[in-house]
C-alpha cells in the first residue's frame, strides 16, 4: 500500500539526515513514522503552500527531539526543499535540532523542552472552540514525556474543557535514555492514568497505518472528551540493530551504520 | 488628597475595556482572579476566559498555543508563580518563539505582604529582562497601568506587565501617554538623578521634594519600561548630573538598578547607587511596614541621594 511505502520513505530519509547531521535522535524518530504519514498523507486538512492557512489542522511534536521524523514528513509532503534534509542542525539550517516554528515551513509549534507541546496543543484546540472552527489539533507525547508534571496540567485542562478537537499519540515505546521507563520511573498503568484524567482512551499498534486510521476516526467521533491514542511501537523500527535498543535514543549513525540500515530500509521499498 | 490605586485594579478595568475592543483578547488565570483582578474581564466576557487551576506551567503553555492560533492571551497569577514556576515555559514556549503573549502579574515585591516570602517576588524583573524578545513593563501608577495594558495589546510579541497588591498615588493624569521604551522625567533636576520604577516612584518624587527643601536639585525619572530601556536619557543624566540612584521594590541583583548601571558603565560611567532589597527575602508583614524595615523607604532615597551630591 502507498502509505507503508511513504513511511519507508520518511525511514528513509531519516538515516541520510541523521548521518549527514551526525546528531540527532533516530530511535524516537524511527518509531513515528507511521504516524506521521498517516496524519500528512491521509489525515491532515493541510497546504504545503500555505502553512499558515487559518483553518489547518495542526500538529504539535511534544517530544520535540523526534524532529527527524517531522523534517521527514514535511519534506516529502512539500513544505520546504527535499535538500535541506541535508542541513540537519547545521548553524544557519532551517531545520534546527528541535522543531523551530519560526523558521521551518509547516511548523505548528516551538518544541523540544518536555511537556510544553502538549500544553501548546491544548491551546490551539481552546482557540479552535472559541472560534467554533472545524480544525484538529493533533499532537504527538513520548512515554517518558509523560514523567513531566507539566503534562497532567495540560491532561486535566484537555479534559475540563472538553477539548474534542484534539487527538493525541503517545509514542509507547517503553524507552527513554537512562533505561526502559519502567526501569527509570515507572509510568503505569499510563492507560488508566489517562482515563482517570478523563480522556478516551484507544490503544493499537503504532506501526500498522490501518489501526492509526481506524483510531483517528474514533477519535473524531468522540465527543466532549480529548483522545489519546497509545500506539506500542519499537523505538528505532525498521533497522534491525536499532530496534527496541535504548543506546539509539539520540546517537546518530556512522557512515557505515547509516549504510546497513539504507540497504535494509530500501529492501523494503 | 492624591487618590490611591492599586495597579492591579487598573488592570482589571483595562482588561475590560480592552476585551470590548478586540474580540482577539482572551485571559487566562491560575485560580487567582479575584485577587488579580482578572475577575472583571471574566464576569464580562465569560466566554473568552479561562481557568487554568494552581497550574502556572500550564498557564504559559495554553497561552502560547492560543497566541499562534491568532489569539491575545493575557495569562495572570502572582508574580513570583508567572515568572518563577512558568519561567522556563515563558522562555522556551513564548520568547524563543516569539509569541504574542502578555503575562501580567500581580503581587510583586514585598508589598503582597502578610503572605511572606515564598508569595514575595524579588526577582522577576531580573529574570524576565534576561529573555530575548521580552518586554518589560513595571508602571507607577493606576493610569500608567491602564495605557501599558493597551500599549500591550498593539505591540506584536512577548511583554511581561508588573503589578502590585496595594494602592498607590495616581501621578500621572490622562493626558499622559505611555510609550513603551520611553522614561518620562518627572521632575527636572541637576545635582542628582534617582530613577525609579512602579510603586517607588511616588516615594522618588517625595524625595526629590525633600531634597530641594536642602537646596539639592534632584532629577526624578520614572522608568516604566525596563526593557528596552531608554538610554539616552540614563546617559543624559550620568552627563548632567552629578550621580544616579535607582530604586525598585526588587532586588538590587538584576533589576532596574543593574539594568541602568549597565548602561552607565558602557556609555559614561558615573557613580550609581542601587536601592532595593539588599539580596534578602522578605518576610510576613504589613506592606507599609515591609518596605520601612527593607530600607524602600524616602528617607533611605534622601541620605543616598546625599551621599552622591
Amino acid at each position: 500500500m502507498k502509505l507503508e511505502q511513504t513511511a519507508c520513505q520518511i525511514r528513509i530519509n531519516i538515516i541520510n539526515m541523521l548521518e549527514k547531521s551526525q546528531s540527532g535522535h533516530p530511535g524516537g524518530s524511527l518509531s513515528l513514522a507511521e504516524i506521521l504519514t498517516a496524519l500528512y498523507f491521509k489525515e491532515m486538512n493541510i497546504d504545503p503552500s500555505n502553512p499558515k492557512w487559518e483553518d489547518r489542522d495542526r500538529f504539535v511534536l511534544s517530544k520535540g527531539h523526534g524532529a527527524p521524523v517531522l523534517y521527514a514528513a514535511l519534506a516529502e509532503r512539500g513544505f520546504f526543499p527535499k535538500k535541506e534534509l541535508d542541513n540537519l542542525r547545521k548553524v544557519d539550517s532551517i531545520l534546527q535540532g528541535h522543531p523551530d516554528m519560526k523558521g521551518t515551513p509547516g511548523v505548528d509549534m516551538t518544541t523540544g523542552s518536555l511537556g510544553q507541546g502538549l500544553s501548546a496543543a491544548n491551546g490551539m484546540a481552546l482557540a479552535g472552540k472559541i472560534d467554533k472552527k472545524d480544525y484538529r489539533v493533533y499532537s504527538v507525547i513520548g512515554d517518558g514525556e509523560c514523567q513531566e508534571g507539566l503534562i497532567w496540567e495540560a491532561a486535566m485542562f484537555a479534559s475540563h474543557y472538553k477539548l474534542d478537537n484534539l487527538t493525541v499519540f503517545l509514542d509507547y515505546n517503553g524507552l527513554q535514555i537512562d533505561g526502559t521507563n519502567k526501569d527509570v520511573m515507572n509510568i503505569e498503568p499510563i492507560d488508566e492514568k489517562f482515563r482517570a484524567f478523563g480522556w478516551n482512551v484507544l490503544k493499537i499498534d503504532g506501526h500498522s497505518i490501518e489501526e492509526i486510521i481506524k483510531a483517528i476516526d474514533k477519535a473524531k467521533k468522540t465527543r466532549g472528551e480529548p483522545t489519546i491514542i497509545i500506539a506500542k511501537t519499537s523505538k528505532g523500527k525498521g533497522i534491525s540493530f536499532m530496534e527496541n535498543q535504548v543506546g539509539w535514543h539520540g546517537k546518530a549513525p556512522c557512515a557505515e551504520e547509516a549504510c546497513k540500515a539504507l540497504e535494509e530500509l530500501r529492501g523494503r521499498l | 488628597m492624591t487618590k490611591m490605586i492599586a495597579t492591579r485594579d487598573a488592570y482589571g478595568e483595562a482588561l475590560k475595556e480592552l476585551g470590548g475592543m478586540n474580540k482577539g483578547v482572551v485571559v487566562l488565570d491560575a485560580d487567582l482572579s479575584g485577587s488579580t483582578k482578572t475577575g472583571v474581564f471574566q464576569k464580562e466576557y465569560p466566554n473568552r476566559f479561562f481557568n487554568v487551576g494552581i497550574a502556572e506551567q500550564n498557564l504559559i503553555g495554553t497561552a502560547a498555543g492560543l497566541a499562534t492560533a491568532g489569539k491575545i492571551p493575557f495569562a495572570s497569577t502572582f508574580a513570583m508563580f508567572a515568572t518563577g514556576r512558568a519561567f522556563e515555559i515563558i522562555r522556551n514556549s513564548v520568547c524563543y518563539p516569539n509569541l504574542n503573549v502578555k503575562i501580567a502579574a500581580t503581587h510583586a515585591g514585598l508589598t503582597v505582604g502578610e503572605d511572606g516570602a515564598t508569595h514575595q517576588a524579588l526577582e522577576d524583573i531580573s529574570i524576565m529582562r534576561s529573555l530575548p524578545n521580552m518586554v518589560v513593563l513595571n508602571p507607577a501608577d493606576a493610569v500608567e497601568a491602564k495605557q501599558c495594558v493597551l500599549k500591550a495589546a498593539e505591540y506584536r510579541g512577548p511583554v511581561y506587565i508588573r503589578l502590585g497588591r496595594s494602592g498607590v498615588p495616581v501621578i500621572f493624569d490622562e493626558s499622559y501617554k505611555f510609550e513603551i521604551g520611553k522614561a518620562i522625567e518627572l521632575k527636572g533636576g541637576s545635582d542628582v538623578t534617582i530613577i525609579a520604577t512602579g510603586i517607588m516612584v511616588a516615594k522618588a518624587l517625595l524625595a526629590g521634594e525633600d531634597l530641594a527643601k536642602e537646596n539639592i536639585s534632584a532629577r526624578v525619572i520614572n522608568m516604566s519600561t525596563i526593557k528596552p530601556i531608554d538610554q539616552d536619557i540614563i546617559i543624559k543624566a550620568a552627563r548632567e548630573t552629578k550621580g544616579i540612584i535607582t530604586v525598585e521594590e526588587h532586588s538590587i541583583i538584576g533589576g532596574l538598578g543593574s539594568a541602568v548601571a549597565e548602561v552607565v558603565v558602557e556609555n559614561y560611567p558615573t557613580k550609581v547607587v542601587r536601592i532595593g532589597t539588599m539580596d534578602t527575602f522578605g518576610e510576613s508583614g504589613n506592606g507599609d511596614d515591609l518596605l520601612e524595615k527593607y530600607g524602600l523607604t524616602v528617607e533611605n532615597i534622601v541620605e543616598k541621594a546625599k551621599q552622591i551630591v
